[in-house]
């Protein structure tokens, strides 16, 4: 039996959806408009004022807004509500060193938590569950965010983080936890560490995984399906919109249905920025339709992918988006964490090595590998071995610093890092996902 | 007077070092002392060399990271208890040796230090009465 966690609005028909997006872009507009300069300036330099924006077929006409409009608004100057009326803030990395800060009133987090509460119940999720999130807590969305939604939900919430292995099969086994939250490659590394273990499925207590914040394949789906004993459900989202649950995977597992009465989701072409008609491959972009504190209208995530609006047996009418398959930027998710090559150059510079570096990850045994490898430099060389080694500790430090995961470093020699056409050529992403 | 010793730096995998013996082969570059320390993923090749300044510009031309450091040389004679005797200086005079490494001619064996203040600890074992070897001294072992 399909469960609902909002089953009205979930199953309404298109013209009620429409309606609602109708009604509330045009509130939202005018929300941007009164509170955010950034944004009214970039609608100025558009001819645009709020009454040119009547329905979604108006939407077209508005700016886009980028990760590089979040940098040079950082921190404040997208905020679009008082101070005294925000609750807290996520953060995401930035392009370089500064980071992405997103805020939230307290209405702004009922309403995401919702969300997830509805993607946990489009997962078979009841009140009657053990959740388990083992999602990193703190300025990372995915902890707090699926941990709100379980209480909406009504489950019993294990908000155990990311991390010691032990301790998490202890919970799971000992207070027969049933849902599982967290990214693919923990929960597939979990499911080993638990076969390890002499867990086979049928011990294992857990029924559903909600696993999201990074791409994984049909291929990973199955192979965790099976160590751990449940189904397996995508869940998507990006800090910038507010976390995970702007689209969930339902019963069927096939695409995300994105939360459109929260949401406005349109493909468009990342070099030309036109909109693309439904089904047509390109960069996804939201609007979001009722975030207080942070509202942004038409962010460009830079992830590609199709949307259909074919019926979909379990019910929801909202439409479904794929599964990214890939970026129009340089950013790679490893480890579920968002690293930008440009990171990774500041770090070097500022460390004293050449711009000359190659990222390879690739994934072994379901787990995202990271190896950086720096061309050594004749300033960074000296004959002693123990200050060559303390210095790549100083920059593997940096790294983790700015990046929020460990990377490997690999010294090799100057003029090694393969080149093709003068451009070196940077990432090197063997994962096939 | 310390003498100029070639550092390379080489990643660690097979075929490097011979690259390297190459490069120095073709330009007539003769190795006269060598050592090798070697972490998990990189090494550092230690030489004497006839001639270090082109022994170090055709290195560079070939895209290797060397640059020269200076050593202490010193000679001593082919026997037993005589490194210990050298050594003796060097513990009683408190100057601690980052690395040595050796190498034996026909009559005398040549002991190479690295210490961290070459300058300071090659006086004071000067004024002891040990006098290392010069380059110039050292190229007609």
């Amino acid at each position: 039996m399909e469960r609902y966690y909002q089953e009205e609005i979930e199953r309404a028909p298109l013209e009620k959806i429409r309606e609602i997006q109708n009604e509330k872009l045009v509130k939202q507009v005018k929300h941007v408009w009164d509170n955010v300069e950034y944004y009214r300036k970039k609608m100025q330099e558009k001819n645009l004022t709020p009454d040119d924006i009547k329905s979604v077929d108006d939407l077209h006409k508005l700016p886009f807004l980028s990760k590089a409009d979040l940098k040079e608004a950082y921190p404040y100057g997208l905020l679009a509500c008082d101070l005294k009326d925000c609750v807290r803030i996520h953060s995401t990395s930035g392009t370089t060193g500064k980071r992405v800060v997103a805020f939230y009133t307290q209405e702004d987090i009922d309403m995401w938590n919702e969300c997830c509460a509805r993607a946990i119940m489009a997962a078979g999720g009841t009140n009657e569950d053990v959740c388990q999130v083992s999602y990193g807590y703190g300025l990372f969305t995915g902890g707090a965010g699926l941990d709100g939604g379980s209480h909406k939900v009504g489950c019993l919430t294990i908000p155990q983080g990311s991390g010691n292995t032990d301790r998490q099969i202890m919970f799971i086994m000992d207070l027969q936890a049933t849902i599982l939250c967290c990214t693919p490659s923990y929960a597939a590394y979990l499911g080993e560490s638990m076969k390890e273990r002499g867990y086979t499925p049928d011990k294992i207590p857990l029924k559903i995984g909600i696993f999201g914040a990074e791409a994984w394949s049909e291929e990973m789906r199955r192979d965790i399906e099976k160590t751990l004993g449940i189904k397996a459900y995508d869940i998507y989202g990006l800090t910038e919109i507010s976390g995970p649950g702007v689209a969930f995977e339902c019963s069927e597992q096939r695409g995300m249905h994105i939360n459109e009465d929260h949401f406005i989701a349109e493909i468009i072409d990342p070099d030309t920025g036109e909109v693309l008609p439904e089904g047509t491959q390109g960069e996804l972009v939201f609007t979001s339709l009722d975030k207080k504190a942070f509202p942004l209208l038409r962010y460009r995530t830079r992830d590609i992918c199709t949307l259909t609006r074919e019926k979909c047996s379990c019910g929801r009418t909202h439409v479904r988006m794929c599964k990214p398959k890939g970026r129009s930027d340089d950013m790679l998710i490893i480890r579920g964490v968002n690293v930008f090559p440009s990171q990774i150059e500041t770090v070097l510079l500022n460390n004293g090595y050449a711009a000359n570096y190659q990222i390879i990850v690739d994934r072994v045994n379901n787990t995202d590998t990271f190896d950086i490898n720096v061309e050594m430099t004749p300033d960074m060389f000296t004959d002693n071995v123990g200050e060559i080694q303390a210095r790549k500790k100083v920059l593997e430090d940096g790294l983790k610093s700015m990046l929020g995961i460990k990377a490997k470093i690999n010294l090799v020699a100057p003029k090694t890092i393969t080149r093709s056409e003068g451009k070196a050529v940077r990432v090197i992403d063997k994962r096939k996902i | 007077m310390s003498v100029n010793q070639v550092s390379v730096f080489l990643e660690n995998k097979p075929g490097t070092l011979s690259k390297l013996t190459s490069v120095l082969a073709k330009h007539n570059i003769n190795i006269r002392a060598l050592s090798l320390a070697d972490t998990n993923d990189f090494g550092i090749v230690r030489m004497l060399v006839n001639d270090v300044y082109e022994a170090t510009n055709v290195l560079k031309e070939e895209n290797f990271v060397a640059k020269f450091t200076p050593v202490l040389a010193y000679k001593i004679s082919d026997e037993t208890g005589s490194l210990d005797e050298l050594l003796k200086f060097f513990s009683e005079s408190e100057i601690n040796i980052e690395y040595m490494y050796a190498f034996a001619g026909k009559k005398d064996a040549y002991m190479i230090f690295r210490v961290n203040d070459t300058k300071k600890s090659e006086s004071i074992l000067t004024a002891k009465g040990l006098k290392s070897l010069t380059q110039e001294e050292l190229s007609e072992v």
